[in-house]
């Protein structure tokens, strides 16, 4: 923010100034839009465990760090220096290895470095270059010097975050930023997009984004980037080698991939020749490569880079190719394999970090790292030596530096704290393009350590700041364009299918039973005690034999919400951001409703709530979901479930001897007392319940109603178009909705019910068989 | 010496499993001057959907299969008529272990021989304190490495018990030593480890030995199914040299290669996917017949 004589550079004047007027109340109502954007659009840290209560606040820090462009463009020209450089020691490690035979690098970097994937040697990239998008963190020391801290080929992403960044901060700072020359960040996406396209060329495919899955920290930042540029997010279990092509399995069969950005680790990506504990990847996937079939955005193996003893041997790598040294120097580093290293580190270590030499997360942040600065002791140093002695060649040695500061917003007081930035770059056919911003990490405290977001460590957005007006594409028209083209491709993989109906199925499930516990505890309020026939028979028979308590039965609503917002977190980019609020947004509220010590009074009034939230949850699916085959699976998840469970319901209720009061609680779980009473004007009988909920053709409570609507679904799904020929799927829900068409009331027995709904499960199978294995 | 050597894999499933893919490493390796591989066939049933031939980066022989289709049974056979020469008389040029690592150290080669490979930790076979000490307490400086070697691999002979059923082909290698029991897998991975500790390069070797003894010789252990094992590298002088811990001998003409890796996960002979629901019975033949 200050220049070395301690004065306040310009581009931060007229920031300073603007907040300054702003106000403290003021500004922190502005803080507060950016951060409800953030959570509008679900962008939340994950901590790297399995459940979703993990997810954490993203943590932005609202006072961007600002850059001038002419500083901006030294870092850039540094940057692709290094970029081209990268592209030169990864073709020959992964060629024919002169900087091994020449003794730029020792064997055993590679030899004995798990990033080096032996079975990529020798296989030669379908497209031009072995890199096409790369990562750097960089960092400035006191002097304003700019370093390189790590080279970020595969492992965390920057894009998707900066474009949330840049989008929660607008709307913190909307005037300001209309006015300010910041550049914008859609131009680039727009160029590297285009890039996608020209390298995948006039190849059939499609171009994918391989993601980990949603068990994977940066999965949310996948499914944005895939829905932003419009691309196809796979993971591994999607794609299938068939001769020698990688393939996509979606509704409508296994359809070609050309282009795929890979975002699964190199060595996970293929159990069969690498790693092959690894679920992640496609068995078969190298072969593709071999064969020069499937193009990759980065060679599989590029991680390679990653590696931090590789930064101890760069800089000379860079005299000997470019004839100088590199522009924006890496962090100084020392591969402890050597005698000589091994005694500048031993002799430097009170500025030294020490860690593993393969490691490919960077020195700074990795909890593992040694550091031997202050405090040392003899004893420090005797433990230096004997792991530089005993294992030195794993080892390496990097300098601590002293990272400048950026101000952050602390207690309403701008405080400095020690920041690096992580700028994203795409080779487009013009060459290297940098990101025109990044995505900065501020330490939690004035130790350069705290970075991660685990220790407290935030994140900000940076601006680029030209003294001219800049060129102002927007980023939402990009995305415009982009959805049109999402919704006009057929592409449906089949695990996405399957969660949808799975989505579909879980959320139906949860009502049902709302509506069950619910006039469980209406009868109770009522006066009727747990062990009156009716509510024994309803625990039994409806409710799978559960605890007549309202902790054990508000599970059974709660457990297959939870079930359905995992599915809904893997299909990520193809729900919409409003859909996962609503499920988010139900599954806390079951979470409250939970934790809450009720009386049974109030049981009945606050499920209904519930209900309304989830009737409202299934009104979003249908009024704003686009009627793509997507939809279809949700909507057959939901009507095959509905139908199964109103068999099973009728099976039960409609029994001879079925305790009093049965047939009115068919009724009334089947929401159609008003009805009945319309229609048929006397008791329920067990014919005109039956009649109503079960083979009524208008009745969206009923069964045939919904068999009617799955036969429509299924009649639309690719492959059942055409022809006279019927799929199984599609002559069984015939046979089903003719059944129940054709059935007189009278002869719907238990049994009969219990009949159709094996055969709503036969069709559920059938459909799988076909569209989603 | 020449041998014909078959071999039989099959499995089955309990359900029809599809989308299958396997890489298959049974094929006998061609060794020039040592080892002429006259005749080779690979061949499945079912056919598969697809089949593609590779060498990997060991310069093993890799085939590629896929079985796209559901089947409840998949058999590979292998079949080759392979040529020995006799081993060279042995002689020992190999200098001390101290001199061994000067002579790595610098070493600027990292093709498919090369040591480089085979000192480190490999994905199986990372260093265990007791191995480590057994082979600490075993190794005589003063002597060449290839006699430590050698003392090594005996030392793990005496030591252990061959034993079919005490272990699998996923039992980490510390577990069969402190069980002293195993098959040859085991015997070559512990060897190996203990080479490793001692900074020898040592590296793991799949392939076949004749079913029956040459006349008035002893029946060796591993030969009804794949054997493996180990190999070391003793100095630039030297080079590699090949020694059978199961059987407490050195590698002669009784055993054919088919391939070389760091451990046992670079050449299995069969490394498959597919899917499928419930359970897989496999089984192995081997018959290695001398032809003349």
């Amino acid at each position: 923010m200050f220049d070395a004589q301690g004065v306040l550079k310009p581009v931060w004047s007229t920031f300073i100034d603007h907040i300054s007027k702003l106000g403290p109340e003021n500004l922190s109502s502005r803080f507060a839009r950016g951060d409800q954007y953030l959570r509008d659009a679900g962008i939340l840290y994950r901590q790297y465990d399995e459940t979703l209560s993990s997810e954490r606040e993203w943590p932005l820090s609202h006072i961007p760090v600002i850059l001038e462009e002419d500083e901006w463009a030294q870092i850039s020209a540094g940057l692709i220096e290094r970029a081209d450089l990268l592209e030169y020691v990864l073709r020959d490690v992964y060629g024919d290895n002169q900087l091994v035979s020449s003794g730029q690098l020792p064997a055993t970097l590679l030899s004995q470095n798990p990033a080096w994937l032996r079975p990529m040697v020798g296989v030669k990239p379908a497209n031009d270059y072995f890199l096409n998008s790369i990562s750097f963190e960089i960092g400035r020391g006191p002097d304003g010097k700019w370093w390189v801290i790590s080279d970020v080929v595969e492992a965390p992403s920057t894009v998707g975050f900066a474009i949330e960044n840049r989008m929660a901060m607008t709307r913190v700072f909307p005037n300001f930023f209309a006015h300010a020359n910041v550049h914008r960040l859609a131009g680039f996406f727009q160029t590297f997009q285009q890039n996608l396209f020209d390298m995948k060329g006039k190849a059939d495919g499609e171009i994918a984004l391989m993601s980990p899955g949603p068990m994977n920290q940066n999965y949310a930042e996948h499914a944005y980037i895939a829905r932003y540029l419009g691309l196809l997010l796979v993971e591994g279990e999607d794609l299938i080698v068939l001769n020698g092509r990688v393939m996509v399995r979606t509704v409508a069969g296994p359809k070609p991939i050309s282009l795929l950005w890979n975002r699964v680790t190199g060595a996970m990506s293929d159990p069969l020749e690498l790693d092959p504990t690894s679920m992640l990847g496609t068995p078969g996937l190298l072969d593709a490569l071999r064969r020069q079939s499937l193009k990759t955005l980065n060679a599989v193996g590029a991680g390679v880079l990653e590696t931090r003893a590789l930064m101890a041997f760069l800089p000379k790598i860079a005299r000997a190719h470019l004839g100088h040294k590199l522009m924006m120097p890496n962090i100084a580093t020392w591969w402890c394999g050597h005698d000589a290293e091994r005694k500048h580190v031993l002799e430097h270590r009170d500025r030294m970090m020490v860690g593993s030499a393969f490691s490919t997360v960077p020195l700074v942040a990795d909890p593992a790292t040694n550091v031997f600065t202050s405090a040392f002791n003899a004893t420090h140093a005797d433990a230096l030596a004997d792991m530089l002695r005993t294992s030195g060649r794993e080892l390496v040695g990097q300098e601590a530096i002293t990272l400048s500061t950026t101000p952050v917003c602390e207690d309403g007081k701008l405080v400095a704290r020690p920041m690096c930035i992580r700028i994203f770059m795409g080779r487009t056919r013009h060459g290297w393009k940098v990101m025109p911003g990044g995505y900065a990490r501020v330490s939690a405290g004035a130790d350069a350590k705290a970075f991660a977001m685990q220790r407290g460590g935030r994140v900000a957005d940076v601006w680029v700041v030209s003294p001219k007006p800049v060129q102002q594409p927007s980023l939402l028209t990009s995305e415009r364009d982009v959805a049109q083209r999402d919704l006009s491709s057929s592409t449906l993989p089949s695990r996405a299918a399957d969660n949808l109906f799975w989505l579909g199925r879980y959320v139906e499930r949860s009502e049902l039973n709302m509506r069950l516990v619910r006039a469980y505890y209406a009868r109770i309020v009522d006066g009727a005690a747990h062990d009156t026939p009716l509510l024994c028979y309803m625990r039994k028979g409806l409710m799978g034999h559960v605890d007549d308590d309202i902790g054990a039965m508000s599970r059974l609503y709660a457990d297959p919400l939870l079930y359905g917002l995992h599915a809904a977190s893997r299909i990520n980019d193809r729900f919409s951001t409003d859909g996962m609020m609503a499920l988010r947004a139900l599954v806390d509220q079951t979470r409250i409703l939970d934790g809450k010590s009720l009386t049974s009074d109030d049981i009945p009034r606050e499920v209904s709530v519930l209900l309304r939230g989830i009737t409202g949850f299934s009104g979003l699916v249908h009024e704003n979901m686009y009627r793509s085959d997507g939809w279809r699976f949700l909507s057959l998840g939901l009507s095959l479930e509905r139908a199964a469970n109103m068999c099973n319901l009728l099976a039960i209720l409609t029994k001879a001897d079925a305790p009093e009061g049965a047939l009115d609680l068919a009724l009334e779980i089947g929401d159609s007392v008003i009805t009945h009473r319309a229609r048929y004007a006397i008791v329920a009988q067990a014919n005109s319940v039956i009649d109503l909920l079960g083979p009524d053709d208008r009745n969206p409570r009923a069964i045939r109603y919904h068999i009617t609507r799955a036969r429509e679904h299924i009649a639309e799904l690719p492959g059942h178009a055409s022809g006279h020929n019927l799929t199984d799927a599609a002559r069984q829900s015939l046979i089903l909705e003719t059944q129940l068409a054709t059935t007189r009331p009278e002869d719907f027995t238990p049994a009969v019910f219990r009949q159709i709904q094996k055969d709503i499960w036969r069709l559920s199978d059938a459909l799988n068989d076909k569209h989603l294995v | 010496m020449i041998y014909d050597v078959r071999l039989k894999i099959s499995h089955r499933y309990a359900n029809a499993a599809g989308n299958g893919r396997h890489i298959v490493r049974v094929v006998p390796k061609h060794i020039p001057g040592r080892q002429n591989v006259l005749a080779s066939l690979v061949s499945t049933t079912p056919d598969p959907q697809e089949r593609v031939d590779g060498i990997d980066f060991f310069a093993n022989v890799t085939t590629t299969l896929s079985h796209v289709e559901p089947h409840a049974e998949m058999v590979i056979n292998m079949a080759a008529r392979v040529q020995l020469s006799q081993p060279l008389a042995w002689l020992d040029v190999s200098p001390a272990i101290t001199d061994l690592q000067r002579q790595f150290a610098n070493c600027r080669d990292i093709g498919p021989r090369s040591p480089v490979h085979f000192v480190g930790p490999s994905p199986r076979l990372i260093a265990h304190d007791q191995i480590t000490s057994f082979a600490n307490n075993l190794s005589d400086p003063d002597k060449s490495v290839a006699e430590n070697v050698i003392r090594i691999g005996k030392a793990i002979y005496d030591t252990m018990t061959f034993d079919a059923k005490a272990t699998t082909v996923d039992t980490p290698p510390y577990e069969a030593f402190a069980n002293k029991r195993g098959v040859c897998q085991d015997f070559s991975h512990i060897m190996i480890l203990a080479l490793r500790a001692l900074g020898i390069p040592a590296g793991y070797v799949s392939g076949y030995l004749r079913t029956l003894p040459p006349e008035g010789g002893v029946r060796l252990e591993g030969a009804d199914a794949m054997h493996a094992w180990v190999c070391a590298w003793c100095g630039t002088g030297q080079g590699w040299i090949e020694y059978d811990p199961t059987n407490a001998t050195m590698v002669g003409s009784d055993h054919i290669v088919v391939g070389y890796g760091r451990d046992y996960g670079d050449v299995s002979p069969v490394i498959g996917h597919l899917r499928s629901s419930g359970s897989q019975v496999n089984d192995q033949s081997v018959d290695v017949v001398s032809v003349g």
